[in-house]
């Protein structure tokens, strides 16, 4: 019995970030295409950042899964294009990076490639990143760098606890 | 320097490639599309990998411990783009090789990178100055590869340019923050622009290669991409307190395959355990 596409979907959904194990591949929207070829069931993921190190744990975690629930011909192709972007982030899946004490993406913020844009922002001190201990948005960024490469890491305030925010792109 | 020492130097490559596994191919003819694709490639991919590398040497040495974070995470950004542009450059070979094999089995001149990125870290200052001199090129020339005839290439360069628009947003603030900083701080910036600035030329200075692989709307001409590097480095260098060297003075040939002594000695740490123990996995 082949499982269908729905079933795999619903698989995915339940194999967790390796990074922030509260929210799941598809929660990410990494997972850009589930489809059979022939037999063959071809998984399509993006990665995140280009360089990130999740990316093989994740392909590890999506075989796994599904060769446990019984789908032993199986592809995993990596696309590109559409480039990933926070903007893809389900809404469950940013209240749940809240919970979690992640600041969840802010959209409209990403650079998608407007390099003149950033550079005329070159303060960068722009955002008003809620603080997802508090609640306040008296906060600050420490850094637009952080833990993982989608991180940057802040500041609150009021507070006064670090916090990550997970940066537009 | 004598020029003909690189060929007293200079095993045959293509010999030794017939003992390497699945590099024994012949290598591309000159002069063909195939083979000005994989140069511009590899001048890409050598750019963001030599760099990438460098920046990870601050991993565990940086001031503070938020610059350290960022420096590895920029580094990283840098090499997964390496794979990416390298990846393709051996599809494009077609002789075997992936993004691991050209990274750590290939010698000195066979690299293609511009000098400014193989140049020693030096101070903190400097390493933020060279990175703030290479973000403003890189920034538009990704821009430009998103227009790029070959989707292959634009699909990479809309991946970079989202990762380098942190970069850039990141060197810039730091070198004004820097150079319109204490009397300390003011005095390394400019000696860093100083001491870089003979090396920024190299990136505007177009070869055969570079005109064929712009005719063919594959790649810009480098010299396209001067206008948008001056007006952002004006601006922030202006806003950074720091003079721009007056000098049009370029070292080059990096793009050419011929390095500073500084390369050789980037690449035996970089490429070590690969040379000692070829294809070794864990």
């Amino acid at each position: 019995m082949v499982a269908g596409v729905d079933q795999v979907w619903a698989w995915l959904g339940e194999v967790p970030d390796p990074e922030i194990p509260v929210i799941s591949l598809t929660d990410l929207g990494i997972i850009r295409g589930v489809a059979y070829q022939g037999d063959t069931l071809v998984v399509t993921v993006t990665p995140t950042y280009s360089g990130c190190p999740a990316t093989s744990v994740i392909n590890f975690e999506i075989a796994k899964k599904l060769r446990d629930n019984g789908v032993s011909d199986l592809r995993l192709e990596r696309q590109l294009s559409p480039p990933w972007t926070t903007d893809w982030i389900t809404p469950e899946a940013r209240a749940a990076l809240k919970a979690y004490g992640i600041a969840p993406p802010i959209d409209g913020t990403a650079a998608d490639g407007v390099i003149a844009g950033r550079i005329a922002r070159l303060s960068g001190d722009n955002l008003r990143v809620e603080c997802p201990r508090c609640g306040s948005t008296a906060t600050e960024k420490v850094s637009q760098f952080g833990s993982t490469p989608c991180k940057a890491s802040y500041r609150c305030t009021d507070c006064l606890e670090p916090f990550d925010y997970f940066k537009c792109i | 320097m004598a020029p003909a020492m690189s060929d007293i130097m200079t095993p045959d490559a293509a010999e030794l490639a017939k003992d390497a596994p699945g590099e024994g191919r012949a290598p591309l003819a000159e002069g063909t599309a195939e083979h000005d694709l994989f140069i511009g490639l590899t001048r890409l991919g050598d750019n963001t990998l030599i760099l990438g590398h460098r920046v990870s040497e601050w991993c565990g040495h940086s001031p503070v411990l938020e610059e350290d974070i960022a420096l590895a995470n920029m580094a990283l950004d840098l090499i997964g783009q390496t794979q990416l542009w390298l990846g393709l450059a051996g599809e494009v070979e077609g002789a075997g090789r992936d993004a691991d094999a050209l990274a750590f089995r290939r010698d000195a001149w066979d690299f293609r990178n511009i000098l400014l990125v193989e140049r020693p870290n030096g101070d903190f200052g400097q390493t933020l100055m060279r990175q703030f001199l290479f973000d403003a090129w890189h920034a538009p020339m990704l821009t430009a590869l998103e227009g790029s005839s070959d989707d292959r290439i634009a699909d990479i360069a809309r991946k970079a340019g989202k990762e380098v628009a942190y970069h850039i947003e990141r060197s810039a603030d730091l070198v004004i923050r820097l150079g319109d900083g204490t009397e300390e701080s003011r005095a390394r910036m400019q000696t860093a622009l100083d001491t870089l600035w003979p090396y920024v030329g190299e990136m505007f200075i177009g070869d055969v290669t570079d005109a064929r692989l712009a005719s063919a709307g594959i790649m810009p001409a480098p010299e396209s991409l001067r206008s948008a590097w001056d007006a952002s480095v004006d601006q922030v260098l202006a806003e950074a307190t720091l003079t721009r060297p007056e000098s049009t003075f370029a070292h080059k040939g990096g793009r050419q395959g011929r390095h500073t002594e500084h390369m050789g000695h980037l690449l035996a740490p970089m490429q070590w355990l690969q040379r000692a123990y070829p294809g070794a996995r864990w």
